[in-house]
This record gives structure tokens, C-alpha cells and sequence, in this order.
């Protein structure tokens, strides 16, 4: 096998078996399952609106993703770092570009796993009535994506220290960003005080317009470079500031 | 097979290693001495390719390990200092992991676990977690890491610190059983040790090398070096012993009537031992014992890496 793939799969699946041989795992998911059900069935009403589309259940994913991600991706390399493993990592030939990457498919993986879990909402709204399967399989790819840049976000924060809480609470700032940049009330405000392209620039940044288009079973092209362009970014950076870290 | 050059490494205004140089052929135990903070740590890692020289060059087996750490990290096993290990994993976990990193899979991968396992006694926690492990198995589950690929290089990072005397024993032996067909490179501070295994020592202090030789020879250095201490009867010795040239100090350790314990400094490491055995004969005195000092390797240490002028001096 390639030597490449071969050290970042070895990274991926150290790391999902971390997730699994913790409890971590098992109270994230259940957390996540939890949360999802209450938002979708009690705050969004899923039953009284009568309709069987899972808008309810999406439009909740980005706050609950920018609080439960960075838990998940905290520790990433705040731990290596900490417990001095990265020592160890990087001095058995693996490349920090290959260990992050094994680390962010293990965690986006992981993210998933437990998106696919929540399948019952979907048999649900079949049983009820004849929700349209393309636009709730756009959604599903919208969350995913969505998840990846949440994931990529929360493992640049956490190669920025190795204290696993300041990690945790800068992944939560930029999450907020990048919901609140799009978010009407937001960009309403900033429309009375700064120039329309200004306001336009930072909006432009936002998970949200492209979460939502996906979310009406829209695919563009566009949101999918803007996802993949986030996770690049975030990917690309926490591997400048794992060479500096480093030394290398 | 390793050949540092030049080193130089410096964390903000800090120098941390200063112009090192050094190199090492197979079958070597260099052992790197050096108080706390010398740069022990930092040139080893250097090595190892942790960390970027800011300028020299280190080669393993002829690749720049700055310019392509990858390859050269083929070569070489490297224990650092803090032994730091995944502590939610098992022990065999842990070892299959980096197994798998070095490029083994299936059986072999297996093979080379199970070999490990047993070469560094790990049989009995094998399946344990390695955050209930007692301090001695946590360094040999990270000692044991370094062989899964048998590598001609062996780095080790204060490989008996923390070790009760069995264990650092046991550590022991595996080096000198090693050492014939690789190059070890390890950093102590434990002098007993590097007389006891390695057949090169080189210490650092401020970051310099200020000594690299083999022990046996660095003891001569020492001030003790061909010491005597005597134990004889007979009239008017220190006296006598006095007008020797090469004696450059006597203390008596004890007298009791003419008997006394002496203790005989040479000038400059001189031998003396010889003449005063000679005299003794020719004055009939009665000698009970008398020991000659191969000299201290921690007086050597003491001396070279706490005064900058004693060694200018030499």
C-alpha cells in the first residue's frame, strides 16, 4: 500500500478506536440523538406543522453542531501535545499532514456515524406521509459537509494549545461566527452601519445560506467548493501551526 | 552511521545547544552527559528529526534528517524523554499501532509485536491499559517501541530514569546486548551508568560539548586520577613522602603510634604509586594496604561543567 494512505489510515483508525474505547463515543451520540429528536419533535413542532419535510430537524444542526463538534475535536492534538505522544508521532516517519488528516476523516467519520443515526426522523416522516427523498438526502449531504467544516474548524483550535478547554471554547467562538455571519438579524444590523458589499463579504462567509440551499434539496456546485474550501482552509492551517509547533 | 555537525538550536533568546558536534560508527554506546538543562534533550531530538537545527546538519547513515525527517526516521528508534504513550490504549494496542505505522501488517506485524513483547519482559501486561502501568513497564512499553522495526540506530531519552535497580539493570543488559550490531545514543545523567555501558561519553554543558572520549579515558582527567591511599607503618613518613615531587598534597586520613592512613594527591595526575612502593621497600616500612584511584568520573563532570576556567586552564 501507499505509504501516504497507509499512515494516514493507521492515524484514522487509532483515533476511532479512541472514540469508541472511551465513553466519549457513547454519551456524545446519545447526547446528539437526544438533542436532535427534542429540537426536531418539541421545539420545531414536527407533528403540528403538519408537513412531511425535515426542515425542523435540519435547521437545528448548525448550533448543535457548534457546540458538540469542538467536543469532539478537542482533544485531537491538544492531547498529543499534552501527553507528549506528538513527540512520538512525528518521529516515526509520519508527516504532520498525514496524522491530521487521518485524525479529521477519523472525527468527521465519527460525526457521520452518528448523523446517519438519526434515520428514525427520516422513517418517521415516510410513515406519516411522502416527504420528497431527494431533498431530505441533500439535506443529510448539507449536514455532513456542514459537519466536516465544524470538524476541520474545532481541530485547527485544538492544535493551537494543548489545554483541551481554551480549545474547546475557540471552536465554539468561530462556529458562532460563521452561523451568526449569514444569520438575518445579524447581517440586518450590520446593513445600517456598513456598505452593502461589506455586509455582503461577511454574510458570504456564513454556513447558513449554503446549509440551506442544501437543505431545499438544492446541490450547487458553488455550496459544495464553499464546505470543501472551509475544511481546506482549516485543514491547511492547523498544519502551519503543527510545523511551527514542531519545529519542523 | 550518525554525524551532527554544527548544531545550533535556540528557543527565543535562548541558546539552548551551541555549536555541537559529534559522530558516532556502529557498535557505539555514546552516552550524552550533562546537568539539567544542558541540551541533552534538544540535540537528541534534533536527531531524532522533532526538531529543526536553526543551523548544522544532522546525517543518519547520509540522509539530512532536516531535509527528508521521513526517511532518515526509518533508521532510527527513538525513546523520548517524557515516555509518552496513547494512555487509552493496551499495551500490545499501542505497539500494533506503531507497528502498523512502521509499514508492518497481517502476521508480520503480529510477529514483530509478540518479538517485542518479549525481549522487553512486557508478557505480564500485555493487555493492560497503559494508564495503569507502574512507572518501569511504561518505560520499557516505550523502550519496546523503538525495536518493532529494528532500526541501526537507537535513540534513548533517560532510558533508566524512574527505574528501581532491577529494572534499570534489565534495561541495561538490553542495551549491551544491542550495541554490537547498532548505535545507541542515550542521555543520562546517572555516571554510574555511562561507565557501566558506554563505550563513549559526551558531555554537555551550556550547550557545548566540553568533553567526548571514552570514559576510562575521561577519568584520568579527573583530580583523583593515580591517587594513593596508603595504609603503613614506619618513622617519619609524611616527611619523607613530602620531598616526591609528584605528590602534590598529603592528608592523613587516621594515625594511631607510628600506623597511619594517608591519603596522596599526584600533580597533574602523575603516577606515584610505583615510587612510593619503593621507598617503602628500601625503609623497611610495614604496608598494609595501599589502593591507587582510577579516578571519578562525577569529579570529572563536577569539574568540567561548573568551572569554564579549569578547563580553559587544561
Amino acid at each position: 500500500m501507499n505509504e501516504n494512505l497507509h499512515h494516514i489510515t493507521a492515524v484514522a483508525k487509532r483515533e476511532w478506536r479512541a472514540y469508541f474505547d472511551s465513553p466519549v463515543a457513547y454519551v456524545f451520540i446519545i447526547i446528539f440523538l437526544m438533542l436532535s429528536g427534542f429540537f426536531t419533535f418539541s421545539i420545531a413542532r414536527f407533528f403540528e406543522t403538519g408537513q412531511a419535510d425535515l426542515t425542523g430537524f435540519f435547521q437545528w444542526h448548525p448550533w448543535l453542531y457548534m457546540i458538540l463538534v469542538p467536543a469532539v475535536a478537542m482533544r485531537l492534538w491538544a492531547e498529543e501535545r499534552r501527553s507528549g505522544t506528538i513527540e512520538l508521532l512525528f518521529t516515526v516517519s509520519v508527516t504532520p499532514l498525514q496524522a491530521l488528516l487521518g485524525k479529521f476523516i477519523a472525527a468527521w467519520l465519527f460525526m457521520i456515524l452518528a448523523l446517519i443515526l438519526t434515520f428514525p426522523v427520516v422513517l418517521t416522516a415516510v410513515y406519516l406521509g411522502s416527504p420528497d427523498l431527494g431533498m431530505v438526502a441533500s439535506g443529510y449531504l448539507g449536514s455532513a459537509l456542514l459537519a466536516g467544516a465544524y470538524v476541520a474548524a474545532g481541530m485547527f483550535t485544538s492544535a493551537l494549545t494543548r489545554n483541551q478547554v481554551i480549545s474547546f471554547i475557540l471552536a465554539v467562538v468561530i462556529g458562532l461566527f460563521l452561523i451568526l455571519a449569514g444569520y438575518p438579524p445579524v447581517t440586518d444590523l450590520l446593513a445600517q452601519h456598513a456598505p452593502g458589499w461589506l455586509v455582503d463579504g461577511v454574510a458570504s462567509f456564513s454556513f447558513m445560506p449554503h446549509f440551506e440551499a442544501l437543505q431545499r434539496g438544492v446541490i450547487d456546485l458553488r455550496d459544495l467548493t464553499y464546505f470543501a474550501s472551509v475544511i481546506v482552509f482549516m485543514l491547511f492551517s492547523t498544519q502551519v501551526v503543527l510545523k511551527n509547533k514542531v519545529g519542523r | 552511521m550518525i554525524n551532527a555537525s554544527g548544531l545550533i538550536k535556540n528557543f527565543g533568546y535562548r541558546r539552548a545547544v551551541d555549536d555541537v558536534s559529534f559522530e558516532a560508527q556502529k557498535g557505539a554506546v555514546v552516552g550524552i552527559l550533562g546537568p539539567n538543562g544542558a541540551g541533552k534533550t534538544t540535540t537528541i531530538r534534533m536527531v531524532a528529526g522533532f526538531l529543526v537545527p536553526d543551523a548544522g546538519t544532522v546525517w543518519v547513515k547520509g540522509i539530512d534528517v532536516a531535509a527528508d525527517p521521513v526517511a532518515a526516521q526509518k533508521h532510527i528508534g527513538y525513546m523520548p524523554e517524557t515516555t509518552p504513550l496513547y494512555e487509552d490504549m493496551t499495551v500490545s494496542g499501542f505497539l500494533r499501532f506503531l507497528a502498523e505505522v512502521r509499514g508492518f501488517s497481517g502476521a508480520e506485524r503480529q510477529r514483530r509485536v509478540d518479538e517485542v513483547i518479549e525481549r522487553c519482559f512486557l508478557q505480564p501486561v500485555r493487555n493492560q491499559s497503559i494508564d495503569t502501568l507502574s512507572k518501569g513497564y511504561r518505560q520499557r512499553t516505550c523502550f519496546a517501541q523503538t525495536l518493532l522495526h529494528d532500526p541501526d540506530i537507537l535513540l534513548l531519552d533517560e532510558p533508566t530514569e524512574g527505574l528501581d535497580p532491577n529494572q534499570k539493570q534489565v534495561v541495561r543488559d538490553m542495551i549491551r546486548e544491542m550495541s554490537k550490531e547498532k548505535v545507541i545514543m542515550l542521555s543520562t545523567h546517572v555516571l554510574e551508568e555511562v561507565e557501566a555501558i558506554c563505550t563513549r561519553a559526551i558531555i554537555i554543558s551550556a550547550g557545548k560539548v566540553v568533553a567526548d572520549d571514552q570514559p576510562s579515558v575521561l577519568k584520568t582527567r579527573s583530580t583523583r586520577y593515580n591517587a594513593v591511599t596508603l595504609d603503613v607503618e614506619g618513622e617519619g613518613i609524611p616527611a619523607i613522602l613530602e620531598t616526591f615531587p609528584n605528590i602534590g598534597k598529603i592528608q592523613t586520613l587516621s594515625t594511631d603510634g607510628n600506623r597511619s592512613r594517608l591519603f596522596l594527591l599526584p600533580k597533574l595526575g602523575k603516577p606515584i604509586a610505583a615510587d612510593v612502593l619503593e621507598t617503602a621497600r628500601e625503609k623497611r616500612w610495614k604496608l598494609f594496604d595501599l589502593k591507587v584511584d582510577e579516578g571519578r568520573l562525577d569529579d570529572v563532570f563536577r569539574r568540567i561543567t561548573t568551572t569554564e576556567d579549569i578547563r580553559e586552564a587544561e
